[in-house]
């Protein structure tokens, strides 16, 4: 299968990775609502990689939807603002799903609020003028993304504006928008495609504008067409192109979005800068085409709570910092065979029990699995068939990774490179012997981190 | 609300776990080996066609003697029970497939009791051990009861209602008078050997299966069979007149169901495709190597365990390089 893209030596997909059950139907025609306001949010100071923000407001504070409560404290760090208006309470402390223990800033609704169709239209609708990349500086979209305190939406949560920066040491030749969403369930991106696709292709420009990058593709995987047409449509006339990729598990890791597509390998360490392309997933980009646009920071996101497990699933346009259990009564409660709650897609999200947590900037989905979803044979011996080598997508070996972990072998670890390792799940969804290989490689990553100390 | 409310305060049904949340339940260790055993179907019907009571006999004690040495062994390791995993039942099948018809019935139980407990159990049971532990049972009783084994083992000296015990194997009949046997005779099996080994097309059909199912790696087979061709297409050339092709040699002896069945166990066979495709072709030139020159008219099973020793090391030069390691990345002037 060749990509056939004009410019571009991709195949439109990579070598090995997995095809697990697709399962987005429970969602998938399900239109973005808005959740109303909540009676409180809580909203944690550190939702990104790099630094924490630092709280500037004080208890009993009012503070107006999208007033800033937390500034950057470094480079790779971001300021965060209030998704509702209302009260500051006491800061205390919450558990995120990744297991995080951090500093939270609580808010309680108060006054009026912006809602619904408001709301929505605020956030993904209204006019998205294609033309407005040229009308801003690059510096000052790049500014403008790092004050809205926008980080990757796609679940990473990095800081944007660390990526979307001028920078006259190198050329991008491709900006790739990620519109891939390979995990099982999930359809936020989606959605926004179907939904918001004029704020795909305008954010898209502006952010090609901000790092001076020579083309720009939003990829899409081949299961999408009524995406890929949304998406055609609305970047007619444009410089945008959409490249359609073959439907396989991890298309949407970043570093198999630039082979399948620039047919490019960013070598174990190295960022996508240094093959010339950069990548930023469509709701980034819709952030980013707001901020930029209409100059309103990141309070919002759109959120799929998907699976089985759940009444009626749907996709949500929620406040940053809403409870987990008031999505699930939003969505008419769990199932009575629900079993386990996951924020993400079931492939590489946290699993978690307790309701009472918040919704971060990364949160990118609630996957709800009932028990006959998260239904496991039984481990049994490693009878070393190979079949996790032949889907590794980064071409490791992960049994023998396994076992150095088992056998608490830094240096074994250490020589099959298990820092490269980004934890797909691909080997552990094949292995016939349903060894916890996932489980293992991050142990392992732990025990060598502590050996080289 | 209180009725949701009361819902999600169950917590206790839900559970966390780290990721992946899904898991590819259609393949597991014992469907792999489920698999086996449907592909040794064929060979086994073809073996009971040719070999009748004698394929019964040899096939019934190799099965029952393995599973006894399986529940002994693991009992005695103070292990749950693993028959469910048809692992010692595979070993079974193909320990009985690889031996003569009318070898007695203490060649059986002891190549069984060694297959388990010194091919297997002793390194740690299943995928720890080394070496392919039928060959290991094999290989113990081939010399401790060479009478049984050798190509003599093969012939029934009293009067037998199977015709074909009475004749030497082909490549027996070769070595020694350089009678070649007809190419359609090694193809539908009709010739003496061991059970499991006579019929080139059902090793094909089982093997095809396995390989289809990804059970079986194709690469190993192939890499065999291509080291066959090469090897014995010199072989025919160097003597033209001997009358032995190189179809024979793929047909003949134990190559086929070597190739598919024994040589493509995962435990004993390296882990990368390209240490799978070493192994292919070194197992393939030991066995023409021991065909052309050594004393023994077949060489399937030392080639098996030759490279069984070898495969750690196959291993640990065939690490695969990372994704984007710099040596494969493109480059650029």
């Amino acid at each position: 299968m060749a990509l056939r893209l004009p410019g571009f030596e991709g195949t439109g997909t990579f070598d090995k990775g997995v095809h697990p059950p697709e399962r987005k139907e429970f969602s998938e025609d399900a239109f973005i609502e808005v959740v109303p306001t909540p009676e409180r949010v809580v909203v944690p100071l550190i939702q990104n990689i790099g630094a924490p923000s630092e709280c500037i407001v004080k208890s009993k504070q009012q503070v107006a939807m999208g007033d800033p409560i937390a500034k950057s404290t470094a480079f790779v760090s971001v300021p965060i603002h209030a998704p509702i208006g209302g009260k500051v309470m006491k800061t205390s402390n919450v558990t995120l799903p990744n297991g995080r223990h951090v500093q939270a800033v609580p808010i309680k609704a108060e006054g009026e609020q912006l809602e619904g169709d408001a709301l929505m239209a605020d956030v993904l609708g209204g006019d998205w003028p294609k033309d407005a990349a040229d009308n801003h500086d690059p510096k000052a979209i790049s500014d403008a993304i790092q004050e809205a305190g926008i980080v990757g939406l796609g679940g990473a949560a990095f800081p944007t504006h660390v990526k979307i920066m001028p920078n006259d040491k190198t050329t991008i030749d491709a900006l790739l928008i990620n519109g891939c969403e390979c995990e099982p369930y999930l359809t936020t991106d989606y959605r926004v495609m179907l939904e918001a696709a004029g704020a795909v292709v305008c954010g898209a420009l502006l952010a090609a504008r901000a790092l001076d990058a020579k083309a720009v593709v939003i990829a899409i995987e081949a299961n999408k067409p009524k995406a890929v047409e949304a998406i055609q449509k609305a970047a007619q006339g444009t410089r945008v192109q959409v490249a359609v990729l073959k439907t396989k598990y991890p298309q949407g890791s970043e570093k198999h979005l630039i082979k399948a597509v620039m047919n490019r390998k960013v070598p174990p360490g190295k960022l996508p800068m240094d093959v010339g392309a950069a990548v930023s997933n469509v709701g980034t980009v819709v952030a980013i085409a707001r901020a930029v646009l209409r100059g309103k920071p990141l309070t919002h996101r759109v959120v799929c709570v998907t699976g089985a497990g759940i009444r009626q699933p749907k996709n949500l346009l929620v406040p940053i910092g809403i409870r987990y259990q008031d999505l699930v009564n939003y969505c008419g409660g769990l199932t009575a065979d629900a079993a386990r709650i996951i924020s993400g897609g079931p492939m590489m999200g946290f699993a978690f029990t307790d309701l009472e947590m918040p919704v971060t900037k990364g949160t990118s989905a609630m996957t709800v699995l009932t028990r006959d979803d998260v239904q496991k044979a039984e481990e049994t011996s490693c009878v070393r068939c190979g079949r996790c080598v032949d889907v590794c997508p980064l071409n490791l070996v992960p049994s023998k990774l396994g076992i150095a972990s088992r056998n608490k072998n830094a240096a074994l670890a250490e020589k099959y490179h298990i820092f490269t390792c980004l934890e797909c799940g691909s080997c552990a969804y094949t292995c016939p012997a349903s060894l916890p290989l996932v489980q293992l490689i991050r142990m392992g990553k732990a025990l060598v981190t502590a050996s080289n100390k | 609300m209180n009725e949701q409310q009361a819902e999600t305060g169950k917590g206790s049904s839900l559970q966390a776990a780290p990721s992946p949340h899904l898991s590819n339940a259609s393949f597991t260790t014992r469907r792999m080996m489920i698999d086996v055993l449907i592909a040794l179907v064929p060979v086994i019907v073809m073996a009971l066609y040719i070999f009748k009571m004698y394929a019964v006999k040899q096939l019934l004690i190799c099965l029952i003697s393995t599973l006894a040495a399986e529940a002994i062994f693991t009992k005695m390791r103070g292990k749950p029970l693993p028959l469910m995993d048809c692992s010692a039942a595979v070993t079974g099948l193909i320990l009985g497939l690889s031996l003569p018809g009318p070898a007695p019935w203490y060649v059986g139980v002891i190549g069984s009791f060694v297959a388990i407990g010194v091919g297997k159990t002793i390194f740690g049971g299943l995928g720890m051990n080394i070496f392919n532990p039928a060959m290991v049972g094999r290989a113990f009783v081939m010399i401790a009861f060479a009478g049984s084994m050798a190509a003599s083992g093969y012939l029934e000296a009293s009067v037998s209602n199977v015709d074909i015990i009475t004749q030497a194997t082909p490549l027996d009949s070769f070595k020694q008078s350089g009678v070649v046997t007809p190419l359609l005779d090694l193809f539908t099996g009709t010739t003496n050997g061991s059970l499991g080994e006579v019929s080139a097309i059902a090793c094909l059909i089982g093997g095809i299966y396995l390989c289809i199912r990804r059970t079986a790696s194709w690469e190993i087979p192939a890499g065999i069979i291509a080291a066959v061709i090469v090897l014995g297409g010199i072989a025919n050339l160097a003597s033209p007149d001997s009358g032995w092709t190189v179809l024979h040699h793929l047909f003949g002896g134990a190559l086929l169901f070597g190739a598919f069945f024994i040589a493509t166990d995962p435990v004993t066979s390296p882990l990368t495709r390209s240490g799978k495709l070493i192994f292919g072709v070194g197992v393939g030139a030991v066995i023409m190597l021991l065909r052309i020159f050594s004393g023994y008219p077949e060489g399937v099973m030392f080639a098996v365990l030759l490279m069984n020793a070898v495969t750690p090391l196959l291993n640990r030069w065939t690490v695969p390089k990372p994704f984007g390691t710099v040596k494969e990345a493109p480059s650029e002037g």
